[in-house]
């Protein structure tokens, strides 16, 4: 597994190139960029904070979760943080697999649950201003405990 | 005792600065240690934050002991730009 949150530029190229191995069939990559707007609001940029060592915990705990429940081989995920302008890379999953099915379908529960429960805000700068972006809300047992 | 509380995000921003010690009583619990913020943050951000303890996040039911790191989270918002997240 390649777990890690950077500051840098997030090579996809090569964090794929990395995981693919001969067992595999398919390697599923879900690359989410920084858009040039919010409902119509046009962004500068996006800078991106998270509380550290949580949220590579949180990331590590994702990926071994998706590896038991999905039964796929490996899983890259890697988030940056700092400031990203408009088309840059935030956060790239990549799924190595025997099968595409279950690459996509452990793919898309990551970067859903990445966004629900990992430790990363963002603040979004317009060019009117500047907003931290709404979280969805905590899941249940999340906030009960 | 004291425990170091952090704050991230708008909540960082709000109490200008990252992290405080604070006094609480010994035996105190995080559902205790939240109504300590009541007041203190709007109304939605407080009823929407998430509390961890450690690292770990902990609902309310969970003791806090002397030199425990709280850390107060608004509703996490990493990943790309909100694409599910603005259907609700």
């Amino acid at each position: 597994m390649q777990i890690a949150i950077v500051r840098e530029v997030i090579d996809a190229g090569s964090i794929t190139a990395e995981l693919k191995a001969g067992a595999d069939g398919a390697v599923c990559v879900f690359d989410g960029i920084v858009r040039d707007n919010t409902r119509g609001r046009r962004t500068l940029y996006l800078d991106y904070e998270a509380y550290e060592e949580m949220a590579l915990n949180q990331m590590r705990s994702l990926a071994e979760e998706a590896i038991a429940k999905f039964g796929v081989r490996d899983i890259a995920v890697v988030h940056r943080l700092g400031r990203l302008y408009v088309g840059e890379s935030s956060v790239l999953i990549a799924v190595a697999s025997a099968h595409r099915g279950a690459a996509f379908d452990a793919c898309r529960w990551l970067i859903d649950t990445l966004k629900k429960t990992v430790p990363i805000w963002k603040k979004e700068q317009f060019e009117d201003g500047a907003v931290w972006a709404d979280g969805e809300p905590f899941p249940e047992e999340i906030v009960r405990g | 005792m004291q425990v170091r509380v952090l704050y991230f995000g708008v909540l960082k921003e709000l109490f200008a600065c990252p992290s405080e010690d604070i006094e609480v009583e010994t035996g105190c619990n995080v559902g205790e240690l939240r109504k300590v913020f009541h007041g203190r943050m709007p109304e939605r951000a407080w009823k929407s934050m998430a509390i961890a303890v450690n690292q770990e996040y902990a609902g309310d039911e969970v003791l806090l002991f002397e030199g425990d790191e709280v850390a107060l989270l608004p509703p996490v918002s990493g990943g790309a730009p909100g694409d599910a997240c603005r259907r609700r």
